[in-house]
């Protein structure tokens, strides 16, 4: 359903990802691992849509069509989710509000009717439990005075809302302690499905030990310079970076 | 247009003092002198440097006796009903280009006097005696004008320990078949721990210029509250030039909200007097200014005692050719220690054609004070405009909600949930976008 076709983008004359390939198919959960400042966020960003990035060549496909030209708004209503390893703090928007006007502007642009406020509530309170998160969360800013725990739940939160085809996890296990880690691992866990795909980027393997992935990518460079299964993952965590930047180089 | 005015006065002179004392004539007199002396302010005028009074003045103005009844103008319920917080159960003083309309008010004299100042010149000549231009004699050459020249307007007065049960709408309308120029003034006296609030708007009905030229002033004994909404969403051709002054004695409250979202000129004065220990300013403003508008902002908080505090929020959103000033003077006196001044004033600029003039004039004689200021002129966040994008939310949509979410807070503490819903409704069409916020 996502094809990355040797993609190039930069930002001012800065070029960051060097020819990245990337294949997800439906059901599918891939993890992107690599060292800091391989590009792993800018490739989420790119896929997202974040015009300060450039792309000098290659392709983003979604079902075999391009959507390079597509605004970030228009690839959320094909159902692509990015989750922010910063989520924006909106002070004077609840969170209730900005979910409920989020969900009806991407049932709108498919052509479904907006749901209704008892309809919304239903799947809030669903979505809530799901995190284990409390009522009053709904009302509070958006992401304003939010703990990073919270901020993270809350991006999953609103992935359970507008359950998306395709999601990008950008760093969602950062700042996490283990308690929190392992609810939103329950919340990734119980959108899986044969038609809900994954990409999960991340520096360390601790994540992946609850969000099981079937593939491994490391990012190195803005290339992708390994590809393997589960035990990719294991390996790294065990000997690092280096020997990837070695066998790359 | 000075001469004509200036004329006006001479000619009219006796109607306008007819039930006064010799002290009110007197005032009224050195008004029109003073203003004769000085005719209209200039961009030359350091307050006036970035507001050209031009184009206000430029129309030949129809300019109808002081003092006049209204003629044949009529105005239905039906006309004005949707310029009213029309849920709120209040009390309404309505104004017809520049006389009162009794039979589209709501007045009282039980408990307390809400009623208007052509009736209080006959009714009550020594409160005016005692409060009118008490105020206003220092101030410029429109508030000169206006104290020379005005004759009806809102009149409040509440004794002491009075609470005023519902809001007091004021609506000043103006229509007609020219250009119409009016002076508007108010007066409101509370006692000791009275309270009221007012909600406050001038309605142009015409497509021809208006010009409104309002002059308020208010006193506020001991532990007296004060809450006043000013409404300013008048049509594209209307133009309002506005002095509001308050005075407040030991442990008072004043609140003053200022949402100005159209009308083709706007100037606002809005000068706070701290006479005594304990009174407490407040003063919350959102501007919301595109296309040729101008909204100037000049406050003034003059603190002339020890422990008084005052905390000001204006924030503004500038689109097209708009333009904003803000000036924010706070006076500290030196016997006033323990002051607590705070004041902030943040803009959106979002078109290279749009400017806002932002100057925070802090002038501090005492020694033990806490005083804190800040302005902020950018754009909006590109950062929180991608969040919003990427969560499908369209862009003009998402700006609408960045720009309501950057204005909510100096909207915040109008606790009428009707009037709250129509400011929001208000807002959210003016940017053009079908959104409401509940938070």
């Amino acid at each position: 359903m996502l094809e990355i076709k040797n993609l190039h983008a930069s930002i001012g004359d800065k070029e960051i990802l060097r020819g990245v390939n990337l294949t997800v198919k439906p059901g599918e959960v891939h993890a992107i691992m690599g060292p800091n400042g391989s590009g792993k966020s800018t490739l989420s960003s790119v896929i997202a849509g974040r015009e300060d990035y450039e792309v000098t060549s290659g392709d983003i496909l979604w079902d075999g069509q391009s959507i390079l030209e597509l605004a970030p708004e228009d690839r959320a209503h094909l159902g692509l989710f990015l989750s922010f390893q910063y989520p924006v703090e909106i002070p004077g928007v609840s969170v209730s509000n900005f979910v409920k006007t989020a969900l009806n502007a991407v049932r709108t642009a498919r052509g479904e009717e907006a749901l209704d406020a008892s309809a919304m509530l239903k799947k809030m309170r669903e979505a809530l439990q799901l995190l284990e998160m409390d009522k009053g969360f709904l009302s509070r800013s958006l992401n304003e005075g939010f703990s990073g725990g919270e901020k993270k739940r809350n991006e999953i939160f609103q992935m359970a809302m507008l359950e998306p085809r395709l999601a990008i996890l950008d760093e969602t296990d950062s700042g996490l302690d283990i308690d929190a880690l392992r609810i939103v691992a329950q919340g990734v866990n119980a959108l899986r499905s044969p038609k809900a795909s994954f990409v999960v980027i991340t520096h360390y393997q601790r994540l992946l030990d609850y969000i099981v992935p079937d593939v491994v990518h490391v990012l190195y460079k803005g290339r992708i310079v390994k590809t393997g299964d589960k035990s990719l993952a294991l390996d790294l965590e065990e000997r690092g970076y280096d020997w990837i930047k070695k066998e790359a180089e | 247009m000075n001469d004509r005015l200036s004329a006006q006065y001479w000619l009219h002179e006796q109607e306008l003092t007819a039930y006064s004392s010799e002290a009110v004539r007197d005032r009224r007199r050195r008004a029109m002198e003073r203003f004769e002396a000085v005719g209209f302010p200039s961009v030359r005028d350091e307050d006036w440097k970035y507001s050209s009074l031009k184009p206000v003045l430029a129309p030949h103005y129809g300019l109808r006796p002081p003092c006049a009844p209204l003629e044949d103008e009529h105005l239905e319920f039906k006309d004005i009903k949707r310029f009213m917080v029309n849920e709120l159960d209040s009390y309404r003083v309505v104004f017809l280009n520049g006389r009162y309309s009794s039979w589209l008010s709501d007045t009282t004299h039980r408990g307390f006097d809400v009623c208007t100042l052509s009736a209080a010149w006959k009714k009550y000549p020594e409160t005016m005696d005692r409060y009118f231009a008490h105020l206003t004699h220092e101030l410029g050459p429109l508030a000169q004008l206006n104290t020379a020249l005005s004759w009806d307007g809102l009149y409040v007065v509440v004794p002491d320990h009075v609470v005023v049960d519902r809001p007091i709408q004021v609506l000043s309308f103006t229509t007609g078949s020219e250009p119409r120029a009016t002076q508007m003034r108010s007066l409101v006296v509370l006692g000791v721990n009275a309270q009221a609030e007012i909600i406050e708007r001038h309605q142009s009905l015409t497509e021809h210029p208006t010009w409104t030229n309002s002059v308020d002033e208010a006193y506020l004994a001991a532990g007296a509250q004060l809450r006043w909404v000013k409404l300013q969403h008048d049509g594209p051709e209307a133009a309002l030039t506005q002095h509001t002054r308050i005075q407040q004695a030991r442990d008072s409250r004043a609140q003053v909200h200022t949402v100005s979202t159209s009308g083709r000129f706007i100037r606002n004065n809005l000068d706070f007097l701290l006479n005594e220990p304990g009174a407490d300013a407040r003063m919350l403003g959102l501007t919301l200014a595109k296309g040729k508008q101008l909204v100037d902002h000049h406050t003034l908080v003059d603190h002339r005692a020890a422990h008084c505090t005052s905390h000001e929020n204006y924030k503004g959103i500038y689109d097209d050719g708009a333009k904003g000033v803000f000036n924010g003077r706070i006076y500290v006196h030196e016997d006033a220690q323990k002051t607590d001044a705070y004041q902030q004033n943040a803009n959106l600029v979002l078109h290279e054609r749009a400017e806002v003039n932002t100057k925070p004039q802090l002038e501090i004689f005492a020694d033990d004070v806490k005083c804190s200021h800040g302005c902020t002129v950018g754009q909006l966040d590109e950062d929180a405009l991608f969040y919003l994008r990427a969560r499908g939310i369209k862009e003009p949509e998402a700006r609408a909600l960045l720009m309501l979410a950057f204005a909510e807070d100096a909207i915040a503490g109008i606790d009428h949930p009707s009037l709250n819903a129509k400011l929001h409704k208000l807002i959210a069409g003016k940017l053009g976008v079908d959104l409401t916020l509940d938070v």
